[in-house]
């Protein structure tokens, strides 16, 4: 009782929530939120001002029950909005979207909140610095929803991401096999003969000092090429299968590879390298135990600018002829088909691959180069 | 003479090496096509004879690189820079979309970085996500934007620019935060100490110390910025640009033009990287840096 009494002397603590009591006073007055002849559920939006007042209520509270009433208010009253939404596709009326934007801005002031938060526990750390980019990818998530149906975008321009996620469980056949082809066979193989040769030429480099010269300012202007048009003639060489991705994938990663190796092996001190020298230590001694672990966070480096570079090359190069799977083939075919949905789930599934990708590459990195104060640090 | 032992010498001889080595894989692909054609020819040749044949096919499967230089001259000088076969028209279509796409995605990062180093609630919630998208491949959405675009009926520069901007805004925008935070700690204290305001430190401190990020990172931008212009130019039912170029070539198996419009694409972009590398040393110099 005592805080539906508090709602009766809402008192804003923070410009966001006075703009939010503004805008949710002007959706009112606007009233109806949904255009003829859509039906206007009076119910469901009462408790959507319910949810907002109260997260504005609880605005001036200490900063953490503030933020987790301020999360729960605005983030179910913009449930109930996108709710309402069902059957009324394209019918919203300006007062919709003054509700989103007050549901924001008290999200808003929640990542605020947060963000001023510096909790003593590493887990409550940790929980932060994930929860809040989450509540911002979220909200990329809900606008795009409540525009594209609630102005009733067509759907060949910008499907909603809800009928992206549908098609997502729909096609998982279609998609693994897509993954399967682009990514396990052309990406992975091209990433790791690529890399190899870059790694091995690198070595070569380092140990002859005219080759290092030479090659050097060629891999460093190559980086700036845009490689990704050798796609056509690799295509014309290996056929249409995998092994013409895999071939434009190595020649992407090798560069990369090969300056940030060369730039590693010269990094180890004048000391270290003596103290070797003092050991009597060989070449190859001198390489192995000093000079390869002092480069690893540069080679690592490049493993992970490579994740990327492969998928590229992968996708982009089916644009120029694939057999009838792939993710690059989906995509330039199902645009041309205009199921727009199944090139986001497309885009989806790359976007996740990617990541994963790079993470795995990340792991890989922290477990190998565990002594190097970036990791150390935290 | 230091730059001539140290440099040029290594550089000139791996390039000759290379082509050497291009002479030699031109002559063994295309020599099993070759050999094909002279028997239904009839034709026997000597062995210099059928190396020469190998390095002036039409339609070779490896170019020779003197086919490729002659091709590149032919279309770049001999032809009027308005002809549908001059690189010089091909290539400044992608320019023109290239640079479009930089400006206003160096603008945007700019304006993002200033946020992000201003704002700490954007500092946590939108910088993860600028790192991970650096991990996703985007030019997978080049050819939806294209299509979806001429939908509606935005077509020609827009769109290309549009993916354009959407590479080269990334590298910007990181580069940028770590260059308006790169002022030390005692610099931030001195500035305190002479009560200057946000603005001012911002302007005097920040901006100044932010510069040679904001050209690093705008190399970077704009080679990104020159392959999101070409793919973005594939889906478009070849229309004009260097990518357009590529995929035509692609379809009527012209490798000779493949390969020109390769090195044209080379030339935009070092040209590009060259610009503003150039444009940074004017600048750094203007505010007093050393040379290094």
């Amino acid at each position: 009782m005592m805080e539906l009494l508090s709602l009766s002397t809402v008192t804003p603590k923070s410009w966001q929530s006075y703009v939010a009591l503004a805008l949710i006073l002007a959706a009112v007055l606007l009233w109806p939120i949904f255009a003829e002849p859509a039906t206007s559920d009076i119910g469901s939006f009462s408790f959507v001002l319910l949810f907002l007042l109260v997260a504005i209520g609880a605005d001036g509270f200490p900063p953490k029950p503030a933020a987790g009433v301020l999360f729960v208010g605005a983030h179910g009253a913009v449930l109930i909005l996108l709710a309402m939404l069902l059957g009324n596709e394209g019918a919203a009326r300006p007062p919709f979207y003054l509700l989103m934007a007050a549901a924001w801005l008290l999200a808003w002031r929640c990542i605020a909140l947060l963000s001023g938060l510096q909790p003593a526990a590493r887990w409550a750390q940790i929980l932060l610095r994930l929860v809040i980019p989450a509540i911002f990818g979220l909200w990329l998530l809900i606008f795009w929803e409540a525009i594209t149906r609630g102005a009733g975008i067509p759907f060949i321009l910008l499907p909603p991401p809800s009928a992206v996620g549908a098609r997502i469980a729909n096609s998982l056949p279609i998609l693994a096999a897509d993954v399967q082809q682009t990514i396990f066979k052309a990406a992975l193989a091209g990433y790791a003969m690529g890399c190899a040769a870059g790694f091995v030429t690198a070595i070569l480099a380092d140990r002859f000092l005219f080759l290092r010269r030479g090659l050097m300012p060629i891999g460093n202007m190559v980086s700036a090429l845009p490689i990704i048009g050798v796609a056509p003639i690799m295509v014309m060489w290996f056929g249409f299968g995998w092994e013409s991705k895999a071939a434009v994938v190595v020649i992407m990663t090798f560069f990369p590879m090969l300056v940030n190796t060369v730039a590693g092996l010269a990094a180890s001190g004048h000391m270290e390298r003596d103290l070797m020298r003092t050991y009597a230590s060989s070449y190859w001694q001198t390489l192995f135990k000093l000079r390869l672990p002092a480069a690893a966070p540069f080679i690592f480096n490049a493993l992970k600018i490579n994740s990327t570079l492969a998928l590229i090359g992968a996708i982009v190069a089916e644009f120029f002829g694939t057999p009838v799977v792939g993710m690059g083939f989906r995509i330039s075919t199902e645009v041309g088909r205009m199921n727009i949905d199944m090139v986001w789930a497309e885009i989806a599934v790359a976007a996740l691959a990617g990541s994963v990708f790079y993470g795995v590459v990340a792991l890989f990195e922290r477990a190998a180069t565990f002594w190097h104060p970036s990791v150390r640090g935290g | 003479m230091d730059s001539l032992r140290d440099k040029i010498i290594p550089v000139t001889t791996i390039l000759l090496g290379l082509v050497a080595v291009w002479y030699v894989a031109a002559v063994f692909m295309n020599a099993p096509f070759q050999r094909d054609l002279d028997r239904r020819g009839n034709v026997t040749r000597t062995t210099l004879e059928f190396v020469q044949a190998t390095l002036s096919q039409p339609k070779p499967t490896l170019p020779a690189p003197h086919q490729v230089a002659a091709n590149f001259f032919e279309n770049t000088f001999l032809r009027k820079i308005t002809s549908n076969r001059s690189l010089v028209y091909h290539s400044w279509v992608t320019l023109s979309s290239t640079l479009v796409g930089f400006l206003f995605g160096t603008a945007l990062g700019i304006a993002i970085a200033v946020g992000i180093v201003h704002l700490k609630s954007l500092d946590r919630s939108l910088m993860p996500w600028i790192i991970a998208s650096q991990t996703i491949p985007i030019l997978a959405i080049a050819p939806m934007i294209i299509v979806v675009l001429a939908a509606v009926n935005v077509t020609g520069l827009i769109p290309k620019a549009l993916i354009s901007t959407y590479l080269s805004f990334f590298p910007v925008a990181v580069g940028m935060v770590k260059g308006l935070r790169s002022p030390e700690i005692m610099h931030l204290d001195l500035m305190h100490t002479y009560n200057a305001s946000a603005n001012q430190i911002f302007w005097k401190l920040r901006v100044p110390a932010s510069v040679p990020f904001l050209f690093a990172s705008m190399k970077v931008a704009v080679a990104a910025s020159l392959v999101g212009a070409i793919v973005g130019e594939l889906p478009t039912g070849a229309v004009a640009g260097i990518g357009s170029k590529l995929l035509a070539g692609s379809y009527y198996s012209q490798t000779i033009d493949i390969w020109a419009a390769l090195v044209a694409g080379s030339v935009v972009a070092a040209l590009l990287v060259a610009l503003v590398g150039l444009a940074g040393k004017i600048v750094e110099r203007a505010m007093g840096a050393q040379p290094a």
